[in-house]
C-alpha cells in the first residue's frame, strides 16, 4: 500500500533567497508550485518562513494602496487583498489572504525588496537576459519596450525576466538573477544568474542606437525604476546610496531600438 | 541692513555627486532632486558655517562670469526653494553643529 502525504509546504527560491510557504490547503501549495515552476523546491532549509492563513475574500478594496511599515520591530504589509507581518530577526511571518496567487506574489516582491535593500541590491522594472555568460538589463517604464526586447531575443539568449529584474551585489560586482515575475510576455524567466555587463535605458525609435548617458541621468533613470515599498527613512537612504553606487560601477547606456530582432546584433 | 543668511544641509537627506551634478533624495518623502554644477557648489559649501553671500563671493563669482548681484539673487532663490522642500536649513545665525550633513559616500 502506498501512502501519499498531503503536501502543506513548499519553498520558493528567487535570487538565491528562499521562502518556505506553509498552508493547510494542499491545493494552494500545488497552485504555488505550478505558478513558480523552476523556482519551487521542497525540503531543505529556507531563509524565510511564512504561514499562510487562507480566508474568504474580504469586502475591502483589493486595489487599496499598499503600505509597508516597521512597527515595534515587525514589518507590517497591508493591501486591500492581504495583510501580513514579518519579524526581520527570526525571519518568520504570516499572511492572511484569499486563495489567489497575486497576494503572495506581492508578498514575495516586498520581502525581496526589503532583503535586497540591506545588501545593496534591487528589484528593478527591467527586462534582463544572459548572453555569452554576461547579463544585460533593460530598464524602462511601462511601454518602453521591456517585453518587446525580451520577445525579440535570439535562441542563444537566456531570458531572466521581461518585467522585474533581480539584482544582487556581490563584492564589487552585480549579478542578475532570473525571476518568476512576469510581464506581458507571461513567461517566467530561467532560474539562472550571471554578472551584469551593462544596463540599457530603453527607448523605442526608428533606428538602433546605443549612446552613453551621464552619471546623473543614469542615476535618475535607475532610481525611477526601482521597486521599493517600505516607508522607512533609513532604508530609503540605503536604496538611494546603493543606486548611486550601481550606476557608478555598471556601464549605463540609452538604447534606442527598432522593434525587430536586429537590435540584438548590437548586444554582445 | 540685510541680515546674513546661513545655509546648512538637512540631516534628513542623502546626497551623491554624479559627474557635475548632485542627486539628493529626501528621506522624508523620497523626493528626488538634481542640482546642476553651480547649485552643487552651493550645496557642498552649505555646512552652516558661512553666510550665503560669502559662499557666492568665494565659490561662484571666482569661477563663473556672473554679476555678483545676479549670482546672489539666483543663490537665494535656490536655497529658498530647497529649504521649502526641507532639504536645506536657513538661519540668520550660524548653523555649525546643528546639522552635520549626511552624504551617500559616507
Amino acid at each position: 500500500m502506498t501512502v501519499t502525504l498531503a503536501r502543506t509546504e513548499t519553498i520558493i527560491e528567487i535570487g538565491g533567497a528562499s521562502v518556505r510557504v506553509h498552508a493547510s490547503d494542499t491545493s494552494f501549495i500545488e497552485m504555488l508550485e505550478r505558478r513558480y515552476a523552476g523556482f519551487a523546491t521542497s525540503g531543505g532549509r529556507a531563509d524565510f518562513d511564512f504561514d499562510v492563513e487562507l480566508a474568504e475574500p474580504v469586502a475591502a478594496d483589493a486595489d487599496a494602496d499598499l503600505r509597508v511599515t516597521l512597527d515595534s520591530g515587525r514589518w507590517r504589509l497591508e493591501r486591500g487583498d492581504f495583510a501580513a507581518e514579518f519579524d526581520p530577526h527570526s525571519r518568520r511571518g504570516r499572511i492572511r489572504q484569499s486563495p489567489n496567487p497575486f497576494s503572495i506574489d506581492a508578498l514575495f516582491r516586498i520581502l525581496h525588496t526589503l532583503m535586497l535593500a540591506q545588501e545593496g541590491g534591487f528589484l528593478l522594472h527591467a527586462a534582463s537576459a544572459i548572453r555569452d555568460g554576461k547579463a544585460f538589463v533593460f530598464a524602462g517604464a511601462s511601454g518602453a519596450g521591456k517585453t518587446t526586447i525580451a520577445s525579440l531575443a535570439p535562441p542563444d539568449v537566456t531570458l531572466l525576466t521581461d518585467e522585474i529584474s533581480y539584482i544582487r551585489k556581490d563584492g564589487n560586482r552585480y549579478t542578475a538573477f532570473g525571476t518568476p515575475f512576469t510581464g506581458e510576455l507571461g513567461k517566467s524567466g530561467e532560474n539562472v544568474s550571471a554578472p551584469i555587463a551593462a544596463l540599457y535605458l530603453l527607448e523605442k525609435g526608428r533606428q538602433n542606437h546605443i549612446a552613453p548617458v551621464s552619471s546623473a541621468e543614469a542615476g535618475r533613470a535607475f532610481l525611477s525604476n526601482i521597486l521599493f515599498f517600505a516607508e522607512d527613512q533609513e532604508l530609503v537612504r540605503s536604496v538611494f546610496c546603493s543606486a548611486c553606487e550601481f550606476v557608478g560601477q555598471v556601464p549605463v547606456y540609452r538604447l534606442t531600438f527598432l522593434p525587430d530582432s536586429s537590435v540584438w546584433e548590437m548586444l554582445t | 541692513m540685510t541680515c546674513k543668511l546661513y545655509v546648512a544641509r538637512s540631516r534628513s537627506v542623502a546626497s551623491r555627486k554624479l559627474g557635475e551634478e548632485t542627486m539628493i533624495m529626501s528621506g522624508l518623502d523620497s523626493t528626488l532632486f538634481t542640482l546642476d554644477e553651480v547649485a552643487t557648489i552651493i550645496w557642498e559649501a552649505a555646512d552652516g558655517s558661512k553666510p550665503l553671500e560669502e559662499i557666492v563671493d568665494s565659490k561662484i563669482c571666482t569661477q563663473f562670469k556672473v554679476e555678483r548681484a545676479e549670482a546672489l539673487r539666483d543663490a537665494e532663490a535656490l536655497v529658498e526653494g530647497l529649504a521649502g522642500h526641507g532639504i536645506l536649513l536657513l538661519s540668520s545665525e550660524s548653523l555649525t553643529g546643528a546639522n552635520s550633513p549626511r552624504k551617500a559616500e559616507e
